[in-house]
């Protein structure tokens, strides 16, 4: 089992979560650089936080047109688990890979706080071992983290299961429905807001819970299972 | 062939909310001697020069690269592509 983290101009959350996976879960990590265009080694992607090209234009819009982006899609058809997080989920959302579209938080100010958010669904490879309202202690760290969707594609998100977390009382940024991540139709590609990586062992976390951690779990008890 | 000028213009569609263009209204405009302004959205702008064979030629292609580049969201914002002038090139 192969996990790869691709690495834009910009991504800053890149080594964490290759620590969590590398450190703390025992896997195999690789970091790939966003020009490569080869990614048939890695069982699951993950794609870092970070500010890739400085948010110009707009949060994930240049690392979207990445020549790694097109090898992302390939492996997102064929059912392989992909994660976004933070502006890995802007990327995901710029090139089309998951629904909506990010913009400036309501307050317009970067937001770096500790939040809930609840876990909706474990229909995902990365909520596989969570139960449903499970509640996760978890900091954000946006300016551009208002996830927006029009009411149609809001309809098509609930219906068909696809929204995976939400904030739990507070919004920090004032996504919409509270969402803080959604996943595609199939549910292998899940975009999630908060970072995970930050708070995967309990020194890390001020309240003394790691259950963040359950997502990366997750993912390899998933994996697991799939062999 | 002609160097024009192209401003692209970025703009939230009217059901997304600004909240820039409502503190503006709100914290600057408001309570001060300008009661008449109902409403401000902000947008963003894009000055693009183009050497084409004509206006339509230069509109088209910047047109185009809006949409192909993901210049706007079409999520959230519309965008209006206006030719603007011929740019004088110094020799």
């Amino acid at each position: 089992m192969k996990i790869g983290i691709v690495v834009f101009p910009g991504s800053n959350c890149d080594m964490d979560v290759h620590y969590v996976f590398r450190k703390v879960l025992h896997t195999n990590t690789e970091f790939i650089w966003h020009k490569h265009n080869n990614l048939q080694d890695y069982d699951a992607i993950i794609l870092p936080g970070g500010f890739t090209y400085g948010d110009r234009l707009r949060a994930g819009v240049i690392a979207a047109f990445s020549p790694v982006m097109k090898e992302v899609k390939r492996l997102a058809t064929e059912g392989k688990p992909i994660l976004g997080i933070c502006n890995g989920f802007q990327i995901l959302v710029e090139s089309g890979l998951l629904p909506g579209a990010f913009m400036k938080n309501d307050s317009l100010k970067f937001v770096c706080k500790w939040i809930n958010i609840t876990v909706e669904t474990n229909r995902t490879p990365f909520t596989y071992g969570l139960k449903l309202n499970h509640q996760i202690s978890i900091p954000v760290a946006n300016q551009e983290g208002r996830f927006f969707a029009d009411p149609k594609t809001l309809k098509t998100l609930e219906l068909n299961n696809q929204i995976i977390f939400k904030y739990h009382n507070d919004n920090p940024n004032g996504s919409v429905n509270a969402i803080a991540g959604i996943s595609n139709m199939k549910g292998n590609v899940v975009g999630i807001m908060p970072h995970p990586e930050r708070a995967s062992e309990n020194i890390l976390n001020p309240f003394g819970n790691n259950d963040a951690i359950l997502i990366f779990k997750s993912l390899l008890d998933y994996m697991d299972e799939q062999k | 062939m002609k160097r024009y000028l192209v401003n692209v213009i970025i703009e939230n569609k009217p059901y997304v909310n600004d909240p820039e263009g409502e503190t503006i209204l709100k914290d600057l405009i408001a309570g001060r001697d300008y009661q008449s302004v109902k409403s401000v959205r902000t947008a963003k702008m894009l000055n693009i020069i183009i050497e084409t064979n004509d206006r339509k030629e230069a509109e088209d292609i910047v047109k185009k690269l809006c949409d192909e580049l993901r210049i706007y969201n079409p999520v959230v914002s519309n965008c209006k592509v206006e030719v603007v002038d011929i740019v004088q090139v110094k020799n």
